[in-house]
């Protein structure tokens, strides 16, 4: 079976979901990938959406975090209100997971705006939603986001959502209950924060995706694992559950897996390794 | 005791030009035909506040009732930008927007502190972000018994609200159910309130996780099925999912706007489309 870049990201996401976890959902790739995660190996999977619904279970994708099927499948629905201060503040959620418009090496992720002048922006964007608090209070986080020069940059326009702030021990001076942006999920591979230097280190690629297609992709000089993985792709299983969801959202609403236009060979060549100092800025420009 | 009248009287005689309005609704129930109302009353440097702007703020904005937006998260759900939002934000179109932009929490806190009489909210969030340096409204505040520096955001208390719900009873007492969002919040936080309704019952009968007002809490309620289209109203009708996605279209071009206005909105009288 050939499949997208957008499927091996949503399927490697829902990867990251244990049963009977908590997760606080998103719209879109998020859902997508949750939703799966309950259709596969997860089927106690609990999702919270910030409309105050607590384990939906809807068998068709909503469009909106506020679908008639959220609140109709959940085991309580709660205020907004409620949602965030007694479900989300305390810690309650064992993961967050958030998309980004613009992500740094520290994991801050930007909603808000492009551009360096809050009034006058180049392109306005929606803004912070629930991700602040998602990101500083959920267990931990996990971002699902495309990856480009445009959205991998050296610095975020804005922080929206704090990642490890200005790097090692600024959650703990800012008071972030959470343990932040472990891991981020693109449609190259998967990248999670060292323990050490709080920064983003790709551990993980897709098979046909090279170092260098990582580097190019990327807006700072990308530090790779000693230990970098190959990702094995989609098994059918995954694929068939992951197509059946996306096929219950009529075509006009479909924005990511199914639609996505870059293919992947399953079969093409293995991962280059840098020829010196793999664990360092291997695959930069 | 709330007053049920037209929806006409009721926004005639709730919301003024220069007025705080927060038309709440979280995704679900929407009180659509209650903004197109505003919009053909033409009010003016109306002060909008609302979690998610949505469709019915990006109409207001479009139609220049807008003078300020205080708001957390402005994007047509599961489809993508607000254009109208967007057009007065990066281009002053029709009229130059100010914003005052908050988190989800923080909005939901402020509008719990409005509805409690308290000058403001107290909540983990915001620090590190760069909305503290943006926006009005965010302060550190030093907890009094463990010393832990919290945040502290001001209390909203809007002029009017507004919201939908599925019945009122002959006496005007609200009952909603669903996805109950934020709107008891802001109908006790605001000064006035306006409650449309699907239908007008003898009386409620109980739900399970129904929200009931009472009508002493209320100001007017005003019989409008089908007025949270393209929202919806668990029970009455489902999200209009196809008009989000048209939306976007609909809303890139400033004149397909304006023609969609008229027809829709400027030139009804209120009935639900």
């Amino acid at each position: 079976m050939t499949y997208s870049a957008d499927e091996m990201m949503t399927v490697t996401a829902a990867r990251s979901l244990r049963d009977r976890m908590t997760c606080f959902v998103g719209i879109g790739l998020p859902s997508e990938a949750a939703n799966l995660a309950r259709a596969t190996h997860a089927p106690n999977l609990v999702l919270i959406y910030e409309s105050g619904t607590i384990g939906a279970k809807p068998g068709a994708l909503p469009l909106s975090i506020g679908d008639g099927i959220l609140a109709e499948t959940a085991d309580a629905v709660v205020s907004v209100p409620e949602i965030f201060n007694y479900w989300l503040q305390p810690g309650r959620i064992d993961v967050g997971f958030l998309g980004a418009a613009q992500i740094d090496k520290f994991g801050n992720i930007n909603t808000t705006l492009i551009g360096d002048d809050y009034a006058r922006p180049r392109v306005r964007l929606p803004g912070a939603g629930g991700a602040p608090e998602i990101a500083a209070a959920c267990r931990e986080v996990i971002v699902v986001v495309r990856q480009t020069r445009r959205t991998f940059v050296k610095r975020v326009d804005f922080v929206t959502s704090v990642g490890f702030g200005d790097g090692p021990g600024a959650r703990q001076r800012l008071g972030l209950t959470g343990a932040g942006p472990r891991k981020v999920i693109t449609d190259l591979g998967v990248l999670e924060a060292d323990p050490r230097s709080a920064e983003l280190v790709l551990t993980g690629v897709y098979r046909g995706i090279s170092l260098l297609d990582v580097g190019d992709r990327t807006g700072w000089d990308i530090r790779v694992s000693d230990e970098l993985t190959e990702i094995p792709p989609p098994s059918a299983t995954e694929l068939t559950a992951l197509r059946a969801l996306l096929a219950t959202m009529p075509a006009s609403m479909r924005t990511s897996a199914a639609t996505s236009p870059q293919v992947l060979a399953p079969t093409s060549a293995p991962i280059s390794r840098p020829a010196s100092t793999p664990a360092t800025e291997g695959a930069a420009r | 005791m709330a007053e049920i009248v037209s929806l006409a009287e009721a926004i005639a005689a709730t919301i003024h030009d220069g007025d705080a309005v927060a038309m709440e609704g979280f995704t679900h129930l929407i009180p659509h035909a209650a903004g197109h109302e505003v919009i053909r009353q033409r009010r003016r440097d109306l002060t909008l506040v609302r979690m998610t702007p949505d469709i019915i703020y990006d109409q207001l904005i479009g139609a220049g009732c807008a003078r300020k937006l205080v708001f957390s998260w402005a994007g047509n759900p599961g489809v993508g930008s607000l254009h109208r939002f967007r057009d007065a934000v990066e281009h002053s179109w029709p009229v130059p927007i100010e914003l005052e932009e908050h988190s989800h929490a923080g909005m939901a806190n402020r509008y719990q502190a409005g509805a409690s009489g308290l000058p403001f909210a107290i909540l983990r969030g915001y620090r590190g972000t760069s909305l503290t340096t943006q926006t009005t409204g965010v302060a550190d505040i030093v907890c009094p018994f463990t010393g832990e520096t919290l945040t502290a955001v001001a209390a909203l208390r809007p002029d009017v609200t507004v919201i939908h719900a599925q019945r009122a009873d002959r006496l005007g007492n609200v009952q909603y159910w669903g996805i109950t969002g934020v709107q008891k919040e802001a109908v006790l936080a605001a000064a006035r309130s306006v409650v449309t309704v699907e239908e007008v019952v003898d009386s409620l009968e109980p739900r399970p996780g129904a929200v009931v007002l009472p009508s002493w809490a209320i100001g007017y309620v005003a019989l409008a099925p089908g007025g949270a289209h393209p929202s919806y109203a668990l029970g009455y009708s489902v999200r209009d999912n196809e008009f989000y996605v048209a939306w976007d279209a609909i809303s890139r071009d400033r004149l397909r706007f304006e023609s969609w206005l008229d027809e829709h909105v400027y030139r009804t009288a209120g009935e639900p489309r």
